[in-house]
C-alpha cells in the first residue's frame, strides 16, 4: 500500500517536474511547480517528517509558487514566446549532462545502498515538538543566522524591485 | 512493506536532473529559477531520507532542510527582484538578451 503510495506520487512529482521544464506557458509552469511542491510535501509526510510537510505546503505550494505567478503577471505576456531561443546544441547538451549525472547517482545509490533498507526509529521525531525543541537549543544560533539571512533578503527585494528615481529633488537644482 | 532507501534517492536524484536540464536549457530567467528550486526540493527529499533512514535520532537532517529552505525563499525573492529589476531596464528576461558584461 505505502509502495503504491509512494510510486504514485513520485508520478506526479515527475510529471510536475517535467511540466516546469517543458511547458511553453509561464503559468503553466508555475502551476506544475505547484503540483511538484505539493506532491512533495506528502513524501515528506511519508517520511515521517510531518513538520516539514506543512512548511513545504505553506512555503513552497504558498508562498513561492505565489510569488513566481507575481512576477509572471508583473511582466505579463510582452516577453515574446517563453520557450524561444531554446537552441538545439544547448538543449542537446543539458539532456546529456542530466541524463549523465542521473546514471551516475542510480549506478551508486543501486552498487552501495542495499535494497531491503528499512526506516528506523520513533515515528515522532519529525513532530513539532521534536524539531522546535531541537531548532530553539541545539541550532539556536545558525536558526537566528537564517532569520538574518531572510531580512537581509527581504530588505534586497524591496530595494531592487523599486522603481529607479535617480535624486529628483537634486536635478531640479 | 517499507519503501526502500534507494528509492527516494533515485526520485530525488530525476527530479534534480530535471531541473538541472531547465537551468541549462532554458533562455527565461523565470523558468531557470523555478529550475532551482527543483534542485533545492529535490535536496531536501534527500536530506529527509537520509534523516529517517540512518540517524533518526538526531533531528539534524530536519533542521539541514529548514535551513535550506530559508534560503529558497530568500533566493526566491532576491532572484525575482532582480528579474523585474533587469525587466525594467532592458525590457527583457531572456538571458542571452542580458549581456551587458561580455566583453
Amino acid at each position: 500500500m505505502t509502495l503504491i503510495l509512494f510510486a504514485f506520487l513520485a508520478l506526479i512529482a515527475l510529471a510536475g517536474g517535467l511540466g516546469v521544464v517543458l511547458s511553453r506557458n509561464p503559468v503553466h509552469s508555475a502551476l506544475s511547480l505547484l503540483l511538484n511542491f505539493a506532491s512533495i510535501a506528502v513524501i515528506y509526510f511519508l517520511l515521517h517528517a510531518q513538520f516539514l510537510g506543512v512548511v513545504q505546503v505553506i512555503v513552497y505550494a504558498g508562498a513561492i509558487v505565489v510569488l513566481f505567478l507575481f512576477v509572471v503577471m508583473l511582466i505579463g505576456g510582452n516577453i515574446g514566446p517563453y520557450r524561444h531561443g531554446s537552441r538545439t546544441v544547448t538543449s542537446v547538451i543539458a539532456v546529456g549532462l542530466a541524463a549523465a549525472f542521473l546514471a551516475l547517482v542510480v549506478w551508486s545509490v543501486v552498487q552501495v545502498l542495499p535494497m531491503s533498507a528499512t526506516p528506523v526509529g520513533a515515528p515522532d521525531a519529525g513532530s513539532v515538538q521534536a524539531v522546535g525543541m531541537a531548532l530553539y537549543t541545539d541550532y539556536l544560533v545558525p536558526f537566528e543566522l537564517a532569520s538574518l539571512l531572510l531580512l537581509v533578503g527581504m530588505l534586497g527585494g524591496v530595494v531592487l524591485a523599486r522603481r529607479y528615481q535617480p535624486f529628483a529633488e537634486d536635478e531640479t537644482q | 512493506m517499507a519503501i526502500p532507501l534507494s528509492w527516494y534517492l533515485i526520485v530525488a536524484a530525476a527530479l534534480f536532473c530535471i531541473g538541472f536540464y531547465g537551468v541549462l536549457a532554458r533562455r527565461n530567467a523565470v523558468a531557470i529559477l523555478m529550475g532551482v528550486e527543483l534542485m533545492l526540493n529535490a535536496v531536501n527529499i534527500n536530506f529527509l531520507a537520509f534523516w529517517r533512514y540512518v540517524r533518526p535520532e538526531e533531528p539534524l537532517g530536519q533542521v539541514f532542510a529548514i535551513f535550506v529552505l530559508a534560503v529558497a525563499a530568500a533566493e526566491a525573492a532576491v532572484g525575482l527582484a532582480l528579474i523585474i529589476s533587469i525587466y525594467r531596464t532592458r525590457k527583457t528576461i531572456n538571458i542571452d538578451n542580458i549581456d551587458l558584461l561580455r566583453g
